[in-house]
């Protein structure tokens, strides 16, 4: 049984799913520490996912000096694209939940029908044979790793978007916990009224770090589509799974984005594992059940480590207006 | 002054001056809906004159005609919606945020599809077994299941305060990957789809109602509404569940025990939710796939909307549904070759409708600059608190 388990594989395809779970939780941790509980990241990561494929259509189909243009173009292109498209998704969840004041739980869920919606109609419009025939492998194996050694398979061998993820991960924590940018956030998520008492311009905060959440999340979406699923999988079934998964692994990394970096790892063990286990054909349907469940038991063993350095931003969820008492 | 100071005290009064609304009259509230709703439709109007490259009117035509081709359909889906709304909403008046109707309805028609598939093989005194202890069965297995499954994210909310919108969440997709499992042991052929069950037995399949396929679920929804229109306004414990989403603290005061009651009105929206499964297995689709119902989001939207009222639901329900198959029919009958265009409508008319409330409950006036700005004259009327 342990012989035939293949524990190296297991943890390069949970690195490879856990990047969509990561790209997702950084993004939504950075909204969340701005206040705001943004329901409509798998939405958000649907318009990233369409605007990176919107990009590669730029890049072939568009612009015939680009198409011989050199790969670096292709992923750069379609990766500012997509931050394009879900800052763009991110700018009406902000519009309505800051300056309109509205509930932000109901708004997230429109945006997750109305971006899911946007994406499959649009999806259908652009050619998917041109542009995953051969884009994708842009994005993958950044160092053109082809070994069998197991430090190059586990840390070697993944796309380009994964290192970002990490990356952003690590800039997120930096800005968060070093900064003094990242000091007003946090006042601001936590108390905006006592923020706004000492000269911060809360909606400014807002706006700024939901707009730089959903663009991070988009990446998570374009992930998924490019490197994840091999470009066969222009979908939003997934998608829309995975992104509430990372909104659960927010609560789950106690809001810490160097934690996330493990926990999406973890999440995503945990995602790949039925595949990795001898189980019958009855049996690996059951387990799909799995990642749920574990979630949900990782959000309730998260509670019971009850500390005070584990909570929620205080204001999480509450829409700021000056003048209420 | 120091860079510091200056950088604060050099802020410009800003354009417009925000502040909380009186109660507006029902006329003015009603203005401003129709207003959103209006806002809405010349949005998708122009959309789909970008996007489709057809005339609105001819569009519009289409929106409306859609929904009387074939008006039973659209009435038994208006329906459907409107009871996912309504088992949602005593959850959301104790601002208990239940996303898992879709997952307690799917368990239910999973409980009620299992009986009805297997109940007529089994044998009392020799004889199969009747019908209508088939139908009673499945019904009380169907809302028996729904309750229980709704209960369980309930319980670690009330005793664990365990985060129930993600809990809920996820009981969504455990649903969906559970009946999957189902379908594959159910299904004989093993291709993953689950056949319509007793095609022509008809064993379990609840009766028509005046010949009509469509009338039975309509009928149950709305007394489930009737029901539910009673309970949140003239009973006591509809009364309490709201008291508790209002203030836990002040129910606590009044010696409400807000663990029970959380419990109970959850029991009671899992139960409703438990009716509509067993609705779609033994009246609707007969069959079990993993995305039966799917309508929670939508509802929750819906209930929001309505307010929690019951009876205003109603009315948004089928509007909504209207829209929806409106705009579904544009899709086909325009060639557009997708029924995704109806989702990017109907989010565009939520959006414009959450728009409108903000201005039924705020108000916006011009400051001193914004007057200058926009080059309005007459009386400058000073607001105060516009200058920060």
């Amino acid at each position: 049984m342990i012989g035939s388990f293949n524990l190296v594989g297991l943890i390069v395809d949970a690195i490879a799913i856990g990047t969509v779970y990561l790209l997702g939780c950084i993004g939504e941790t950075l909204t969340e520490k701005a206040g705001n509980l943004n329901l409509g990241i798998p939405g958000i990561m649907c318009c990233g996912a369409l605007g990176g494929g919107f990009g590669i259509w730029l890049c072939s189909d568009k612009c015939t000096d680009l198409a011989a243009s050199p790969a670096y173009m292709y992923v750069l292109v379609s990766i500012l694209c997509s931050m394009l498209f879900a800052a763009a998704a991110g700018l009406i969840y902000a519009l309505f939940t800051v300056t309109l004041k509205a509930n932000q739980s109901v708004v997230g869920l429109v945006l997750t029908t109305f971006g899911i919606g946007v994406f499959r109609f649009f999806a259908k419009k652009i050619n998917k044979d041109i542009i995953f025939s051969g884009a994708h492998y842009y994005f993958k194996n950044l160092f053109g790793y082809e070994g069998d050694n197991i430090f190059g398979k586990i840390f070697l061998s993944h796309g380009i978007l994964v290192y970002l993820a990490i990356i952003i991960a690590i800039c997120a924590a930096f800005l968060l916990n070093k900064t003094k940018v990242g000091l007003n956030l946090r006042a601001v998520g936590e108390n905006p009224a006592t923020a706004d008492a000492v000269g911060l311009n809360v909606s400014a905060y807002k706006y700024a770090f939901i707009l730089i959440g959903s663009s991070i999340s988009g990446l998570g979406g374009l992930y998924y589509v490019m490197d994840k699923s091999d470009g066969t999988n222009f979908t939003e079934a997934a998608i829309d799974s995975f992104g509430w998964m990372a909104v659960a692994l927010v609560i789950a990394t106690m809001w810490k984005p160097l934690v996330s970096i493990f926990g999406s790892i973890l999440f995503g063990a945990f995602y790949v594992m039925p595949a990795y286990l001898p189980l019958s054909r009855n049996m690996n349907k059951l387990f799909a059940i799995a990642p749920y469940v574990i979630t949900v038991v990782v959000l309730i063993v998260i509670r019971f480590m009850n500390q005070k350095n584990n909570q929620p931003p205080a204001s999480l969820g509450l829409s700021y207006f000056r003048e209420e008492r | 002054m120091t860079k510091a100071q200056n950088s604060i005290s050099v802020k410009k009064e800003p354009l417009f001056h925000v502040s909380k609304n009186t109660v507006l009259p029902f006329w003015q509230k009603s203005a401003f809906l129709s207003g959103g709703v209006l806002a809405a439709l010349i949005i998708i109007a122009l959309i789909s004159v970008l996007l489709i490259k057809q005339n609105p009117f001819k569009i519009f035509s289409a929106i409306v005609k859609g929904p009387f081709l074939d008006l039973w359909s659209y009435l038994q889906s208006a329906a459907m919606l409107l009871g996912f709304a309504i088992a949602v909403v005593p959850a959301f008046k104790m601002k208990y945020f239940n996303m898992g109707a879709n997952g307690a309805v799917l368990m239910s028609c999973a409980a009620a599809i299992v009986c009805m598939k297997y109940l007529p093989k089994v044998n009392i005194g020799g004889s199969a077994m009747p019908n209508w202890l088939i139908m009673i069965i499945m019904t009380v297995a169907g809302i028996i299941m729904a309750t229980l499954y709704s209960l369980i994210p309930a319980i670690f909310k009330a005793f664990f305060d365990i985060n129930e919108t993600l809990f809920t969440l996820m009981s969504n997709y455990i649903a969906a990957k559970f009946c999957g499992y189902l379908i594959y042991i159910m299904d004989e052929s093993k291709s993953g789809v689950l056949n319509i069950v007793n095609r022509i037995s008809h064993k379990g399949w609840f009766p028509k109602v005046g010949g009509n396929n469509y009338l039975l679920s309509i009928i149950v929804v709305l007394i489930m509404t009737a029901f539910m229109a009673v309970y949140m306004k003239y009973t006591k414990h509809g009364f309490e569940s709201s008291l508790v989403g209002e203030s836990v603290n002040t129910a606590r005061y009044v010696g409400i025990n807000d663990k029970k009651v959380m419990l109970r009105t959850i029991a009671l929206s899992g139960a409703l939710c438990g009716i509509l499964g067993v609705l779609y297995a033994g009246s609707i689709s007969h069959t079990l796939t993993e995305s039966i119902g799917g309508l929670g989001f939508t509802a929750i939207l819906v209930a929001w909307l309505a307010n929690f009222s019951p009876l205003i639901m109603v009315a948004v329900a089928f509007l909504v549904q209207f829209l929806q198959t409106g705009t579904n029919y544009v899709a086909t009958s325009l060639s557009l070759g997708s029924t995704d265009f109806s989702s990017i409508c109907v989010g565009i008319m939520f959006f414009c409708v959450i728009a409108a409330q903000f201005f039924i409950e705020y108000k916006v006036e011009l400051t001193s600059r914004g007057r200058e700005f926009f080059h309005i004259k007459g009386n400058v009327k000073m607001v105060e608190g516009g200058i920060h």
